[in-house]
């Protein structure tokens, strides 16, 4: 099921959490939404379930106008950030709970409930632990029969908040290989919230990043870790170094020397260049390049950090190297980033 | 995939690290006043209630309890409880549903005045409806002239008793059901379960030990309220004749063992309540929530 | 979170998926309404009917004050060694481990359980000139009994549980480590206790004695036995009331009614501004 956001706004109180947000998800597609807390993104999230109403715009299943519709009607999967599992019923009612509270001739008869609960369990390799209840079960568990419950009422589309947030970090990497697993197999159209930039790129298909209410970009892994859009995306995901830089004439300069970076459509002025710290070429001679005194320099597991001064402001800047590299003996070091990116100061 | 089953326990600090506790005579002194005062002013009274209820034997005790009017008084009783714990029970979920689960403005205050009744003085809950449905009240001629009698009848004690006992349940389900919050509700609906089966399937199961606990508060102090149904009972032997205002009129005609036989049995049910409450306490002292108290 | 503020309209309730609102709400505040908003303002309504010159002769005949002193006086000495009694009480039944220690616990909740009329008849022949308690004290020349001490007595078992059950939990979540600390700085028990864990306790303190005193003004069913009820010396404002609605003097007993939840009101106002000064002195 295609699900479309469409210029969504959603204030509490007086206070804007999302502000005219639009997205297109695809049918099928696992896709997750990244940002630091307070970004929006449960909003976000909660509000294509039907569990908040968007104070503007739209949200459509399909070409079905949903935000009419009450959370019943929906027919939503939501796996809650501490699973909501119902304490006082076992593992097999709780999985069976949405198909049980059904009308008329759309509610299964109770062995086919059950059927289909034990069915559920296998698929998220529970088998056994019908009769348990919440609390004699581990986090993992707990997390998987979220799921299954949420699995069981057929949704057209997945949606999962923070779905590994409680969960230690052993425990967090086997869940994230098993859901997506899961989502070949099942090919429901699945939404996850998420902080752990880690989670998101490695598990979805597609990532929106989110800041301040607002969608930053959305994409790939590798468009978003590749190709960021702007400044918090850059700095979000991944790492990264800056510089204040100023453009004249097409060509980047710090102070005053250009440092062989051409960039003929920014605007001339002030700006910021960004760069990946491990993606540089170290130089020896220092013509059009970035120079600096070694002021720290560290070992960080296979690579040595360093962080060096640059120009007469002493501005701060780190880079990577490989361990072994002469450069980290030497007290001045010249390198040019490999990719980088421009965007105007602030 | 092997999660390891996580339990999470405290260690319970039994002993005390010299530092930080009295030496031992201290420790026995303050025990002794303590216990001293308990029994004194908490166990002697009890145990008066049934000493004197058995002064002239078992034969005496039973005859009391048989005879009529302190039957009736037993059933008045009964069907005032019966019809005011109830009616509490329903306002009690439906208050804390309101309170507990939606944001709205104004919604401190309302909590405030559910407290209202336990700041009254139970004479002063008796007094308000005296002032409304008595011969000289506001509704009084109306009701007199359509032949509804409510004060001196059991309406009027239902009124009364309903009023003293009006926060119990919900005082014990609202910081329950808050601290709870609206997560196993909102998997309900996402799961397609209308209102009532969320309620049903979900929120009263959450809370029942609460409910429970509530209830038997509620219980205890409607069978046993005194001052309240004594203004507006008119104390009619046999008609309008509570338990606790049967104990009253028995004493007053010196038949000490008639009063604290019928004393007895409200003893009896404050020791079950008492009893329940500590059970419930101690197997789902979790699940009452942090409001011990009153 | 960055949140700019946007214009929005008043709104009465935060929207929410839950049903039921309008349903347990407007039941609530019927209900509400109808049990209690109705009645308490009848009351009002009443005493303001009276006119202030009706209302100042009934508020200051000497039979009035009297019973007004009475009930507010044997009050607030019950809750003062409620406060006492009662904090020792909680502290044994916190600090200390002994067997039985949960039936002692149970048994403070007794008073609250035991319907007040038999906890009259019961605390009246204890303390009779002849009974259990009475007859170890006469020869002292107390008397209890038929006394406004008798009075006290029943306030005070009246009241217990409410001193040790706001008390209790706060003492149960002193943090060890902080008296740990105080006695590594060379403070003695004493120092500790009364420098370290009593300003921490004095807010809960406060509380419990506020709910035992307006639970005292209040009481009726308990005292009215052991009081001896004597007009101008062992008559609480309660059974005033009840003596004048007896006598069909509706002003008399609206207007001592009136009377009584003013000066409980003005009281806990005092007690609550007591209560934020120690909260904002001890945290």
């Amino acid at each position: 099921m295609e699900v479309r956001v469409a210029n969504v706004r959603k204030e509490f109180e007086r206070f804007p959490a999302l502000h005219d947000v639009s997205l297109d998800i695809k049918s099928g597609e696992l896709i997750a939404l990244l940002g630091p807390s307070g970004s929006g993104k449960t909003t976000l999230l909660r509000l294509i379930a039907g569990l908040e109403r968007p104070t503007r715009g739209k949200i459509f299943f399909g070409d079905d106008d949903a935000s009419q519709k009450s959370i019943q009607e929906r027919n939503v999967g939501f796996v809650f950030q501490h699973y909501a599992l119902f304490r006082h019923m076992t593992v097999a009612d709780n999985i069976g709970f949405g198909l049980k509270v059904r009308h008329g001739p759309s509610r299964p008869p109770a062995a086919e409930i059950r059927r289909r609960a034990s069915e559920l369990l296998d698929l998220v390799q529970l088998s056994g632990l019908e009769k348990r209840y919440p609390a004699q079960l581990s986090g993992g568990q707990r997390q998987r029969v979220a799921l299954a419950r949420a699995m069981a009422i057929e949704p057209k589309v997945l949606l999962l908040d923070e779905p590994f947030g409680a969960l230690d970090a052993q425990v967090r990497r086997e869940l994230r290989r098993w859901l997506r697993e899961i989502h070949d197999r099942t090919g429901h159209t699945t939404v996850f919230v998420t902080h752990d930039q880690e989670e998101a790129l490695e598990l979805a298909d597609r990532v929106v990043v989110m800041s301040q209410g607002r969608i930053e970009q959305v994409g790939s892994a590798d468009e978003i870790y590749d190709t960021p859009n702007s400044p918090f995306v850059y700095s979000f995901i991944g790492e990264s170094s800056t510089l204040p830089v100023k453009v004249e004439d097409g060509q980047v300069w710090i102070a005053d020397r250009p440092i062989g970076l051409s960039a003929p459509h920014a605007p001339s002025g002030d700006a910021v260049l960004y760069f990946r710290p491990h993606d540089v070429e170290l130089l020896d001679g220092c013509s059009g390049c970035i120079a600096g005194t070694v002021a720290a320099s560290r070992r960080v597991a296979g690579t040595r950090r360093v962080e060096l001064e640059i120009g007469g402001e002493r501005q701060r800047v780190e880079i990577e190297l490989p361990v072994d590299h002469p450069a980290a003996q030497k007290s001045r070091v010249a390198f040019r980033p490999r990719r980088w990116k421009l965007f105007p100061a602030a | 995939m092997a999660d390891p089953e996580i339990k999470s326990y405290e260690p319970h600090h039994e002993s005390q690290s010299a530092a930080v506790t009295e030496s031992l005579p201290v420790r026995l002194l303050l025990m002794a006043v303590a216990f001293a005062f308990l029994v004194i002013f908490v166990l002697l009274p009890l145990i008066i209630v049934f000493h004197e209820a058995l002064a002239k034997g078992l034969g005496a005790y039973t005859e009391s309890l048989s005879n009529p009017d302190t039957r009736s008084a037993i059933r008045l009783t009964l069907l005032v409880a019966a019809i005011a714990v109830p009616l509490n029970v329903v306002f009690g979920i439906s208050a804390a549903w309101a309170i507990a689960k939606f944001e709205f403005k104004g919604k401190a205050f309302l909590t405030t005045l559910i407290d209202l009744p336990f700041s009254v003085s139970p004479v002063i809950s008796g007094l308000v409806y005296v002032l409304l449905f008595g011969a000289q009240g506001l509704l009084g001629e109306w009701l007199k002239a359509h032949g509804i009698q409510i004060l001196f009848a059991v309406p009027g004690i239902v009124l009364a008793t309903v009023f003293v006992t009006f926060p119990f349940v919900a005082r014990e389900l609202i910081p329950l059901m808050q601290e709870q919050g609206n997560g196993d509700e909102e998997a309900a609906l996402s799961l397609g379960a209308n209102g009532w089966q969320t309620f049903w399937y979900v929120t009263l199961p959450n809370v029942k030990w609460g409910l429970l606990y509530g209830v038997l508060l509620c219980n205890a102090r409607s069978m046993g309220e005194f001052g309240a149904v004594s203004v507006v009972s008119g104390h009619i032997r046999g008609l309008t004749n509570t338990m606790p205002l049967h104990v009253e009129i028995l004493y007053n005609e010196y038949n000490a063992v008639g009063a604290f036989a019928v004393a007895s049995l409200l003893a009896g049910l404050a020791l079950v309540t008492l009893v329940l409450k500590t059970l419930l306490e101690m197997r789902y002292g979790a699940e009452i929530a942090a409001t011990r108290g009153h | 979170m960055t949140i700019a503020p946007a214009k929005a309209g008043w709104r009465f309730r935060q929207p929410s998926v839950i049903p039921g609102f309008g349903l347990t709400l407007g039941f609530s505040l019927a209900y509400l309404t109808l049990i209690i908003l109705i009645p308490l303002s009848g009351l009002v309504w009443r005493s303001a009917a009276l006119g202030w010159t009706d209302f100042f002769a009934i508020a200051t005949d000497r039979r009035t004050l009297n019973a007004l002193e009475i009930s507010f006086g044997a009050a607030f000495i019950a809750a003062a060694v409620n406060v006492v009694f009662g904090t020792l009480v909680a502290w044994v039944l916190v600090r200390y481990r002994f067997p039985g220690r949960r039936i002692v616990d149970a048994m403070v909740d007794l008073p609250f359980a035991l319907p007040t009329a038999v906890a009259g008849i019961a605390l009246t022949t204890l303390y009779a000139p002849n009974g259990w308690i009475g007859h170890l004290l006469a020869p002292l020349g107390i008397k209890v009994a038929y006394t406004p001490l008798g009075i006290v007595v029943a306030l005070v078992f009246i009241g217990l549980p409410f001193v040790v059950r706001t008390v209790q939990p706060i003492m149960e979540e002193i943090d060890k480590e902080v008296e740990e600390a105080a006695a590594t700085l060379g403070a003695n028990r004493f120092q500790i206790i009364t420098r370290i864990l009593f300003p921490g306790l004095a807010p809960a303190i406060i509380t419990g004695f506020s709910l035992a005193f307006a639970r005292g003004v209040g009481e009726y069913g308990s005292v009215i036995f052991i009081a001896g009820n004597l007009p101008y010396k062992s008559e609480i404002a309660p059974l005033l009331i009840v003596i004048r609605l007896e006598e069909y003097n509706y002003p008399a007993a609206t207007a001592i009614a009136a009377l009584m939840l003013l000066l409980s009101f003005v009281m806990l106002l005092i007690v609550n501004l007591a209560q934020s000064w120690s909260r904002k002195r001890y945290g």
